[in-house]
């Protein structure tokens, strides 16, 4: 049942350490949340499995077969796409252009084609043609999604979608989540809103450091032992 | 040695006649379309991949003696041994780029530029040791002196149709741009080759497709550069310039625009010309320098740097 | 920190191997001063090609190597140099060595406005630019007729004949007009390399030196921290300019024959140059030195492949970028972290100083 597994994943920036030895989980079809503070190492984790960063071969599985060394365009390929930090569209292609390009490394067919990601995002049928990176901050982190469900995965990988957005835009978005695990996608959200992130994963893991610190159900955690594995306790 | 002639007529200038002008900015106008095609290719590779290549003169020039080679050694038309030699060079440009060029990328402007100079200098001495310093010429049996009359003026036939050809190249060019998915691909990496690679977009092979494509209009620009005049292993470096300079007056990332600076460029070369032959090459170069003094970012700005 | 912390804290940029070195480079350059005395005038000709390129490279790499800006164009220096100079012999009445310095000011007040122009353009853009500004001075020149217009012209005989000090040394070392007049040229020649390297040394190491160091590195970092980039970046290309065209001016009082495309050749003042620079080791002092040699060595062992030698320069300057870009000077320092002419700076920390509590978080 495990889709995604990765297993004492380490990461390095040149010198720096970043990931010190991360195990994690996720089954088909769930919803897992990352939260954590800046410079957590929540982005390198979701780096290293789309496959932006080059990691050991076994750190990172896919039912079981080793993606760690994987390069991106090899990772999308296989089913897993990524809603990158600060949405990253391509400012010289229309919205629509930014969706249809998603589909460019895996063009299988699903239950997301261009019609579909217009019902979740209506607002983006209206302004197709207009270049993406006109839209506003919450418009364009649609078309992030959207881009990234072109290709039909079978791992989200979401990171930061709430950064610079308004309260009432976050929620607009994540009222798109259960359709999207309606389609049957496995979804990870990198959060550090950590009340969003309770509400929309049915497991959370905390990072702080470079560590996992913290795991388990929303429900299971006390608000202490999450604000402990969050910022860190110090003596 | 004297200045290469990108000038067309042999015939003596009219004497003071209004004509003679209207003639001469025709002359010019068409030229430009010669410098147009020197230029898309450099602007196409530019936009993509932030890549000047100091060697595309002397590539133009390499095609030209390709084609050189097809007509005398298969009795081909030139026409046709320009289409033949198309593939070879797309193919030559690929493999240029991922060898080569593709190491050169990064953050540090000195590698592509050392790279592609050292390139230039390898190009002209094999080219020089291949086929000796000695001018040559595609003969296109007869066509080159055709001329058609319209209007008040007269024509040539030859500089018609690289003027065509020019437009043709940069429509088919925009189309691929704008309509085609690899067009989309092209873009995407250009803006973000990071994010494009999310998207399972590689960069290097998209990097290769693109000069692969800069080459095969690099191949349209030599075949009307060596049936119009005389070249020799040396003449790659002025086509670079002219090349360059009309993409700098037409702005960055626009290849309408580099069209305009090609025709602006063959024009104040023409009129210099006709002020005095000695004039020709050193008016072209004064417009660029003026148009750079007034519009550092070109007419037509569309890329950010 | 505390203030005793400070000041256990020494900044120093000489080493061993440069102290040595010091010592070694006096006795060479006296020797090398010396040297007509008992090297043939062929040697004494060799040399004066050496030093001069070695000369004009030391300028490229002060542009290019650390101050960024790549020019494919100090060809258009060289060359108004030399035509300075031969506008001052010919029309002016000058001596050939005193014209010289008229060479270097010439070259100086083409690259105020050219400044002005190729500023506007950055990386492969900005070099384009300069090779551009090169073919509009060899186009200018050739319509001067005066000079020669485009075939040329040589200095007059009787300028030739009595040089600046020519008729001392040929009494002095008991040799004959032409060949007195090739060892002025070479210390003249001694002199320009001295004082360049001289230059570019004491420039390095001083503020500004450090203030180029970091704009080549990141210059909206450099900008940030108040360096003006753009003052900086100019006084490089105006000294250059000026030591390229004093380097031009001499090259053309030894050769006494001028002609447009010789003194505005991309060939013999740019691709030599780079080569040198790119194979020595760009960004060191040491590296054009080497760099000299090796060409030297390579156009003695192939000059009789015409072509050939120029092709596989052409690749082994290819090679040295893509797979040892900072050169064989560059190379051999990695490896040992030997410099000869120390310009990097060192922090030298005195025991006790760093304090040992806590990680990270104090």
């Amino acid at each position: 049942m495990t889709l995604l597994q990765t297993r004492d994943l380490k990461a390095f920036y040149g010198d720096f350490q970043a990931l010190f030895g991360i195990d994690l989980a996720l089954a088909a079809g769930e919803t897992v949340a990352i939260i954590g503070a800046n410079g957590a190492g929540k982005t390198t984790l979701l780096r290293s499995v789309s496959g932006i960063i080059a990691n050991a071969p076994e750190a990172v599985t896919l039912e079981g077969r080793p993606i760690g060394a994987l390069a991106a365009p090899e990772v999308v390929a296989l089913g897993i796409a990524m809603v990158p930090e600060g949405r990253k569209l391509f400012a010289s292609l229309s919205v629509e252009e930014n969706l249809l390009i998603g589909r460019y490394g895996r063009d299988v067919a699903g239950p997301w084609t261009l019609d579909s990601v217009y019902g979740l995002f209506p607002v983006l049928k209206e302004r197709r043609n207009v270049p993406a990176t006109a839209l506003s901050g919450g418009q364009q982190q649609m078309v992030a999604i959207g881009r990234a469900l072109m290709s039909n995965p079978r791992v989200l990988l979401c990171d930061e979608i709430s950064l610079g957005l308004a309260p009432v835009v976050i929620r607009d978005i994540y009222a798109a989540f259960p359709r999207i695990r309606e389609s049957g996608a496995a979804i990870v959200i990198v959060e550090q809103d950590i009340g969003q992130a309770l509400r929309v994963a049915e497991r959370v893991y905390c990072m702080m450091e470079g560590r996992v610190t913290l795991s388990g159900r929303p429900g299971e955690l006390s608000r202490e032992a999450i604000h402990a594995a969050y910022f860190g306790v110090h003596a | 040695m004297p200045p290469i002639s990108g000038c067309m007529r042999d015939a003596p200038w009219p004497e003071d006649d209004g004509m003679s002008w209207l003639d001469t900015v025709v002359q010019g106008v068409l030229l430009g379309g010669l410098y147009a095609l020197f230029a898309a290719g450099l602007s196409l590779v530019f936009g993509i991949m932030r890549l000047v290549n100091l060697a595309h003169g002397d590539l133009i020039v390499l095609a030209a003696y390709l084609i050189l080679v097809l007509v005398t050694a298969l009795g081909l038309n030139p026409f046709v041994a320009a289409l033949v030699a198309m593939p070879i060079m797309f193919a030559a440009g690929w493999a240029l780029q991922r060898l080569v060029l593709n190491r050169t990328l990064g953050d540090d402007i000195l590698p592509p530029l050392l790279v592609t100079f050292g390139l230039s200098i390898v190009i002209q001495n094999a080219l020089l040791e291949g086929f000796s310093a000695d001018s040559r010429r595609i003969y296109a049996g007869g066509i080159e002196t055709a001329s058609l009359a319209i209007g008040p003026v007269n024509v040539g036939v030859m500089p018609l149709l690289t003027l065509a050809s020019a437009v043709l190249a940069i429509v088919a060019l925009n189309q691929l741009f704008y309509r085609t998915s690899l067009g989309r691909a092209f873009r995407a990496t250009s803006d973000d080759p990071v994010t494009a690679g999310l998207m399972g977009i590689r960069p290097n092979r998209i990097f290769a497709q693109a000069t692969g494509v800069a080459m095969v209009v690099v191949t349209i620009a030599a075949l009307y550069l060596g049936t119009r005049a005389n070249f020799d292993p040396a003449t790659g470096p002025s086509r670079l310039i002219y090349a360059f300079e009309a993409v700098i007056i037409g702005g960055l990332g626009s290849l309408w625009g580099t069209l305009a600076g090609g025709i602006i460029i063959g024009v104040a070369q023409t009129v210099g010309a006709a002020v005095n032959p000695e004039w020709q090459i050193l008016a072209g170069h004064v417009a660029f320098l003026a148009v750079l003094l007034a519009r550092p970012r070109g007419l037509f700005p569309r890329a950010v740097d | 920190m505390s203030v005793d912390a400070l000041s256990s804290f020494r900044v120093t940029t000489g080493t061993r191997a440069s102290g040595a070195f010091a010592l070694v480079a006096a006795a060479l350059i006296v020797i090398a001063f010396a040297a007509p005395l008992f090297v043939s005038r062929s040697v004494i000709q060799n040399l004066f090609f050496i030093l001069t390129m070695l000369a004009l490279a030391q300028n490229w790499n002060l542009l290019a190597g650390y101050a960024g800006l790549v020019s494919v164009g100090q060809q258009a220096f060289v060359g108004i140099g030399a035509y300075a100079m031969f506008g001052a012999v010919i029309l002016g009445g000058m001596d050939p060595v005193a014209a010289i310095a008229v060479g270097g000011v010439a070259a100086v007040l083409l690259a105020i406005p050219t400044a002005f122009f190729v500023f506007r353009l950055y990386g492969a853009y900005f070099a384009i630019g300069t090779w551009v500004i090169a073919e509009v001075a060899r186009l200018v020149v050739a319509q001067w007729k005066s000079l020669g217009g485009g075939t040329g012209t040589s200095l007059p005989r009787d300028a030739t004949r009595s040089i600046w000090g020519q008729e001392a040394v040929a009494a002095l070392f008991g040799v004959r007009g032409p060949h007195a007049a090739d060892i002025v040229s070479y210390w003249l020649a001694l002199v320009l390399v001295i004082a360049t390297i001289g230059f570019i040394y004491r420039l390095l190491r001083s503020r500004q030196g450090l203030g180029l160091a970091a704009v080549r590195d990141n210059q909206d970092a450099a900008r940030s921290v108040g360096v003006d980039a753009l003052r900086l970046k100019t006084l490089v290309y105006l000294a250059a300019a000026f030591g390229t065209g004093l380097v031009g001016a001499l090259i053309y009082v030894q050769k006494a024959r001028i002609s447009p495309d010789a003194a505005f050749s991309v060939v013999d003042w740019t691709a030599y140059v780079i080569f040198i620079v790119v194979i020595g080791g760009i960004g060191t002092i040491e590296g054009p030195i080497v760099g000299i040699i090796v060409l030297f060595l390579l156009q003695n062992a192939l000059s009789d492949y015409g072509s050939w030698y120029l092709l596989l320069l052409g690749l082994i300057g290819i090679a040295v970028m893509l797979f040892a870009p900072r050169g064989l000077w560059g190379f051999f320092t990695d490896r040992t972290g030997i410099e000869l002419f120390p310009v990097r700076r060192n922090l030298i920390v005195a025991p006790g100083a760093t304090p040992d509590k806590g990680g990270p978080h104090g």
